[in-house]
């Protein structure tokens, strides 16, 4: 492939009184030009990024002022989970204890164990989780979360405003964390 | 007895071959390479399980970039012509209407943005910008911004993106879902960077089931 026949029209035979022309090879090698091409693929490879953004849909509710159209749910059924700042995530079942007693720290690895555990301990139709980020969050814990039911399948969920008692909830357990 | 001759064989192979796939695969990599265009805001997304690809035709994009500042863009230029009319005839702004249609995106207040079509294009950055004035909701200007868009497009198709940074805080967020839901947009899409479903998990198994269906054993 990589060679020209160099030789005569038909100077095969080696007559005695064919003049002999030098046979040149042509043959070059090509070797580093592999090199050089496989060097330009790993290239391209490594600097493309094949992977196109997706969209992660969300639906949200109807503002509405009057307050018997908001959407009622069980107590036994909620999960509220609470966003903080660095990534903490809290979460209480049902409605919170004035002292605070079954309000519990998680993280965004344990709290999918906490999800999946509400999840089958719940009739479907009454499982409802409130999801409520303060201010410190970033919108990567929000996105997480909201994966995060996507990832379990819980239909119903909710992003709510914090209020401020559970806001005060959060930074106390936050900034006595600070001291383990 | 004299020991047959092997034929000395040539170690050297035709690398031919083996170039022509070379390029071959070099030529598709280029040609398939879109170039990521340089941004004049830089914004890293989150990952999502998400699956469905980012619509690119008639959007309309909210982007909340790192420091929690919030730029609007959109691609249709009719619809920008739109904008800038209702814009100078309702706000006395004299915009120059060729440099906002032009504008890739828009990251000011409305007062400021005569100053901001002045700048080249390149020289926009979304570092430097002001951002559209979202923090408190009583001079939430993407609420205005969002109601002129409603206006432009007047019920046809559009896909509103929001495309924010991880380490961007939750009240510049809650303040753009504050414009949407002022405005009844109640669908919107949040781009994410596509990330694989975690096994075992709910979303898991329903994936596994519903390609089991497709091919049954």
């Amino acid at each position: 492939m990589a060679e020209m026949d160099t030789s005569g029209g038909g100077g095969h035979k080696k007559g005695s009184g064919v003049k002999k022309s030098k046979k040149l090879s042509t043959r070059i090698d090509l070797t580093p030009m592999v090199d050089l091409g496989f060097l330009l693929i790993t290239f391209f490879i490594f600097t493309t990024t094949m992977s196109q953004p997706t969209a992660f849909k969300l639906n949200l509710p109807k503002e509405s002022d009057k307050p018997q159209d908001d959407t009622k749910i069980k107590n036994s059924g909620a999960l509220t989970i609470l966003l903080g700042k660095d990534d903490n995530v809290f979460y209480y079942e049902g409605i919170l204890d004035p002292a605070g007693k079954n309000f519990k720290s998680s993280t965004f690895k344990t709290i999918r164990d906490e999800i999946i555990q509400k999840k089958h301990s719940t009739d479907d139709r009454d499982f409802f989780v409130v999801i409520k980020p303060n201010d410190e969050c970033n919108y990567k814990n929000v996105i997480d979360i909201l994966d995060e039911m996507a990832i379990n399948v819980v239909k119903r969920y909710a992003l709510v405003d914090i209020s401020e008692g559970e806001n005060q909830l959060v930074l106390a357990t936050e900034k006595a964390g600070v001291g383990n | 007895m004299s020991r047959p001759k092997l034929p000395r064989k040539s170690t050297s192979i035709d690398m031919t071959a083996m170039c022509d796939v070379a390029f071959l695969l070099l030529s598709f990599f280029i040609l398939t390479t879109k170039f990521k265009p340089s941004e004049a805001i830089t914004v890293v997304t989150p990952s999502s399980v998400a699956s469905k690809v980012a619509p690119d035709k008639d959007i309309v994009l909210i982007t909340i970039d790192k420091s929690g500042k919030v730029f609007l863009s959109l691609d249709d230029e009719a619809k920008k012509q739109y904008l800038v009319n209702t814009l100078n005839s309702t706000k006395n702004l004299n915009l120059d209407t060729k440099a906002f249609v032009k504008s890739t995106f828009f990251g000011t207040s409305f007062s400021q943005l005569p100053s901001f079509l002045v700048i080249p294009e390149a020289d926009r950055k979304g570092n430097l910008l002001p951002g559209i004035p979202v923090k408190d909701s009583i001079n939430n200007e993407l609420v205005e911004w969002l109601k002129l868009i409603n206006d432009a497009y007047q019920g046809q198709k559009m896909n509103l993106l929001l495309k924010g940074d991880n380490l961007s805080k939750y009240p510049s967020f809650k303040s753009v879902l504050y414009a949407f839901k002022k405005n009844d947009f109640l669908k919107f899409q949040m781009v994410t960077n596509p990330e694989s479903v975690p096994l075992g998990t709910d979303l898991w198994k329903l994936h596994q089931s519903k390609s089991d269906a497709i091919k049954p054993e």
